[in-house]
């Protein structure tokens, strides 16, 4: 039991694929200038990231090796696919601000990473809290990083208007202090946790079989 | 006889960090008193607002980090540059938070002074500008000199602080201040861009304490009033107005941002020249000088890679020895 906690919280904050594998940069800095579009995204991939994590799970027996690639795109794709008519038909401002975002999740590097270093590996309960565990530490960081540009960048959060002290800064909803917060964020993660980053465990690093670190192990 | 083996350098000399700071402090006072005299006493307050803030912001945080607290003039020296580069209407808590930018964002977390890549006043200025762009780009009436006499113009908004140049921002029938009020810097802007006259007494104070070489001021100033000439434009505004020579002067020869060589800082020089001249004929940014110190900042360390001086008597080693 205690293992299957393990799987599902590794995500969250120990290994967080934001603050600690540094996956998903781009939607990450794009789609956090507000809390809001910073969880729908999140929400977005948590969908897709459980179901396709499950779906090859079960699968894996089946996919060859040589064309796994294509295979777990088809899937991510297809699921993909899904959640954006499902936005489009019930929750289209969210969708028109998500925009292409939305059909990038088919790409992101996290669904990659989860799917070819876990699910192809595990058994199908344990993806689905593998995929549930990432999915929620991906929408956390977002959370996190919407709630300090928002708030920073333009005094609103949730778009609900908050007492104001100071001029926002709107340098925060730009591009620069997406990196700026971003850098900060992880600082402080990483200050909290009292870990460097370089400790986390090599076992689901996509780049374990190239890197160096991965033979010492 | 002892033998003393110790590493490089080995030539002494008496300049220390404290006093090379001071002297750069000392060319600044003229233009501190200028623009006091022509912006009032809310500019000194500003400039004594900002070297505080720097040098608590930069105690402060050496603790924090358990690095040994010496203290010595430079966070002065970067809260003056900072507050020059500011309106002079602009709320103290903004000028702290581009002290903050300066002091811990750019110089401290990149590991203090002489380690940071970038300049930190130049940061913290355009770290401000793209925040609090109104209250960065509100410019006051001069005190002194024609404008303040001037009916028409309420809001001079003319110039902008690094930036830009008059003529540019200038609205249509708004008359131009005369080249002598421009060099004294009776007119709108930053506090202490405007006055050319005191910025070259602090430039040939330096120069004289040979504290900054002539090489990069020169070769920044003299592209900007080239391209100025070649395409028609009036030489005298885009040299006078805007912070063509506060930039040039004190910000594009800090000694850790900017190459070593003197062909690596003619380089830097003409390059920052080029840069700016591109912003204000092409850009509809009200901007040029920080951006242009800021980009050749960055490429410093591909100038100097690039200017290192061959040794005496050495071979340049051929590509493929990389390789083996």
């Amino acid at each position: 039991m205690s293992k299957k906690v393990k799987i599902l919280t590794k995500g969250i904050i120990k290994e967080n694929p934001v603050f600690f594998t540094l996956l998903g940069m781009c939607p990450t800095l794009a789609l956090s200038s507000s809390a809001q579009n910073a969880v729908g995204l999140g929400i977005a991939t948590l969908i897709v990231l459980i179901c396709s994590n499950v779906i090859i799970s079960l699968l894996k027996k089946l996919i060859p090796a040589q064309v796994r690639l294509p295979c777990y795109i088809t899937i991510i794709a297809g699921f993909t696919t899904f959640i954006t008519l499902l936005l489009k038909a019930f929750l289209p401002d969210l969708y028109n601000a998500l925009g292409i975002f939305l059909s990038l999740i088919a790409c992101n590097c996290i669904i990659f990473a989860r799917v070819e270093v876990f699910a192809s590996k595990n058994g199908v309960l344990d993806s689905a809290l593998d995929g549930l565990g990432m999915g929620l530490g991906f929408t956390l960081a977002l959370f996190i990083m919407g709630t300090i540009r928002e708030i920073l960048g333009a005094g609103t959060w949730f778009g609900l208007q908050l007492p104001q002290l100071t001029e926002p800064m709107t340098i925060f909803i730009m591009p620069a202090g997406g990196f700026f917060a971003l850098g900060f964020v992880i600082a402080a993660v990483n200050k909290f946790m009292k870990k460097r980053p370089h400790n986390i465990s090599c076992d689901n690093c996509p780049h374990k079989a190239m890197c160096r670190r991965g033979e010492d192990d | 006889m002892k033998l003393i083996v110790e590493p490089t350098p080995h030539i002494r000399s008496s300049n220390t960090t404290d006093k090379i700071m001071g002297r750069v402090l000392i060319a600044l006072v003229p233009a501190l008193v200028m623009s006091v005299y022509i912006f009032g006493m809310r500019a000194l307050y500003l400039s004594i607002v900002c070297m505080g803030s720097c040098i608590i912001f930069e105690s402060l945080f050496r603790r924090f980090i358990r690095k040994d607290k010496e203290i010595d003039p430079s966070p002065a020296v970067t809260g003056l540059l900072l507050a020059f580069c500011l309106p002079v209407t602009l709320p103290y808590y903004m000028a702290i938070i581009g002290c903050f930018i300066a002091i811990v964002v750019v110089k401290q977390l990149f590991g203090g002074l002489g380690q940071n890549f970038a300049n930190p006043a130049i940061v913290a200025r355009i770290v401000l500008m793209l925040s609090f762009t109104s209250e960065m780009t509100y410019w006051v009436k001069p005190n002194v000199g024609s404008a303040a006499d001037a009916v028409s113009s309420a809001t001079p908004n003319a110039v902008d602080g690094l930036t830009a140049a008059t003529p540019l921002m200038l609205e249509a029938g708004e008359q131009v201040p005369g080249m002598w009020e421009l060099f004294m810097g009776y007119h709108g802007g930053s506090l202490g861009e405007t006055s050319e006259f005191a910025l070259l007494l602090g430039f040939a104070f330096l120069v004289l304490t040979r504290v900054i070489r002539v090489v990069t001021p020169i070769a920044f100033i003299s592209t900007v009033a080239v391209g100025a000439l070649i395409t028609g434009a009036d030489v005298g505004l885009h040299l006078l107005s805007g912070g063509l020579v506060l930039g040039a002067v004190f910000m594009a020869t800090d000694y850790s941002t900017t190459p070593v060589s003197l062909t690596g800082k003619f380089i830097f020089g003409v390059g920052c020249g080029i840069i700016t001249l591109i912003i204000r004929f092409f850009s509809d940014m009200p901007e040029g000088i920080s951006y242009a110190i800021l980009i050749m900042n960055i490429l410093t360390f591909y100038i100097d890679k690039f200017t290192f001086p061959k040794p005496f008597g050495a071979v340049r080693e051929g590509r493929n020895d990389d390789e083996k």
